[in-house]
């Protein structure tokens, strides 16, 4: 079947059989390969991208599902000059990733807590990433940077 | 992993679903997909055909009607955690559906498909035969209802006919005192037992993951309508329900745990 997507703001088209997944759609068709696979049972987070302006786990949603709507992969947040957008950056600054493979998810679901949020307090943070595993358990820094880039980006989200 | 292969249908109306899912009897509804798809991933489940109802809007409301709230099957989880209405009028639900999964899984899936997957681990489907919700099922025949108490038929089975598609779910208002009990390891697990019980001039005590489907607790709530206190209800709480044993608790433990959660629930309720 045939599938139309936006993804980070271009329009892509995609053969695909029914069953392929969201994130094999983004990786494998589209060569975006940002977005990981982790557990594949929808658990880890690994693979977290926004439908629509909101946080899904791309392992659990087939890419027929994701027909007509948007997609923001990782590879979307940084400007066409390459300046990391605010929430990278507060990634980077406080050391928020250590071997790396959640970091994708991470900021991913971390755009979502930042959008549904006009404040944010540490324990929303924490809530908001329960389900995005750091299995090297660094996820005092991650819940700094989240916090960072909303000082940062005040209400511009 | 992927889904074993299947053919895939999207309907824009519930007309068009209906007459979707009576063209190939091994066919199974997609809403959020949540539930459905980490079964075919598994290859647990392989239907010949997705009819994804996804996209029709029109299910997707929450609504006061009478002294009941109707919701519509496609409302996702985390439109029923922020829904004033619900907050106001049904708080437990949307307590119970703020504990579901973690937050990318809610802004998927439905209450119609955790409902019509019919799962006794969930919680939602516990919530909903505490409350006594009444379900609305459409098929070639037309509309039925289906009382909360009917509905859940034994491990993933419900009433639903394969050809009838679970439109919306009523739920009564009045029961805005609630004590909802999840006992798990790690934050955004499965309840390993669970207690959702609801109160208003009657108390009604729900489980979750004591049974193949979701069951009351009805011992305990003959003894809360009786008059005894907490301690005396929660004692018989495990009467008619039928755990199975697996890596997170044996049979015992999930008896215990259902005395000790409908205890602690029976205490909040005050």
């Amino acid at each position: 079947m045939r599938v139309e997507v936006t993804v980070n703001g271009q329009q892509r088209t995609a053969d695909v059989e029914p069953r392929t997944l969201l994130v094999h759609l983004l990786r494998e068709e589209f060569g975006l390969t940002g977005t990981n696979v982790g557990c594949d049972t929808s658990s880890c987070g690994a693979c977290t991208v926004l439908l629509d302006g909101e946080s899904v786990k791309s392992c659990t949603v087939l890419a027929a599902q994701a027909d007509g709507r948007e997609v923001t992969t990782i590879e979307g947040l940084a400007s066409a000059d390459g300046a990391l957008h605010p929430l990278q950056r507060a990634f980077q600054e406080n050391h928020a990733l250590q071997c790396g493979y959640c970091t994708p998810g991470m900021v991913m679901v971390s755009m979502s807590i930042l959008a549904e949020n006009d404040t944010l307090d540490e324990a929303t943070v924490r809530e908001g990433l329960e389900g995005n595993l750091c299995r090297c358990t660094g996820y005092h820094n991650i819940v700094k940077a989240v916090l960072a880039a909303k000082e940062e980006m005040g209400a511009q989200l | 992993m992927y889904p074993s292969v299947f053919d895939y249908a999207r309907a824009t109306t519930v007309a068009e679903a209906i007459t979707m899912l009576a063209d190939d009897e091994d066919s199974k509804v997609l809403a959020g997909g949540h539930s459905l798809l980490p079964l075919m991933k598994l290859r647990l489940a392989t239907p010949s055909k997705l009819v994804d109802i996804g996209r029709i809007a029109e299910l997707s409301y929450v609504r006061k009607d009478g002294d009941q709230i109707a919701i519509g099957a496609l409302t996702r989880h985390r439109d029923v955690e922020t829904s004033e209405l619900l907050v106001r009028e049904v708080p437990v639900l949307a307590r119970v559906a703020g504990q579901i999964g973690d937050p990318s899984v809610r802004h998927v899936g439905t209450i119609g498909g955790s409902t019509a997957h019919g799962d006794g681990a969930a919680d939602l489907p516990a919530a909903l035969l505490a409350l006594g919700a009444t379900m609305v099922a459409e098929g070639p025949s037309g509309r039925r209802t289906i009382a909360a108490a009917d509905f859940f038929k034994g491990f993933l089975e419900t009433a639903l006919a394969p050809d009838e598609i679970l439109t919306e779910i009523r739920v009564p208002t009045g029961f805005t005192k609630f004590a909802f009990q999840k006992f798990n390891r790690r934050a955004q697990d499965w309840a390993i037992v669970g207690v959702v019980a609801v109160r208003n001039e009657r108390t009604n005590i729900g489980f979750i993951n004591m049974g193949a489907t979701p069951l009351r607790a009805t011992a305990a709530e003959e003894r809360v309508a009786a008059g005894a206190n907490p301690e005396e209800a929660a004692a018989v709480a495990d009467e008619g329900t039928s755990p199975s044993a697996d890596i997170n608790a044996s049979v015992d433990y999930r008896r215990h745990l259902a005395r000790v959660l409908v205890r602690r629930a029976l205490v909040e309720l005050g």
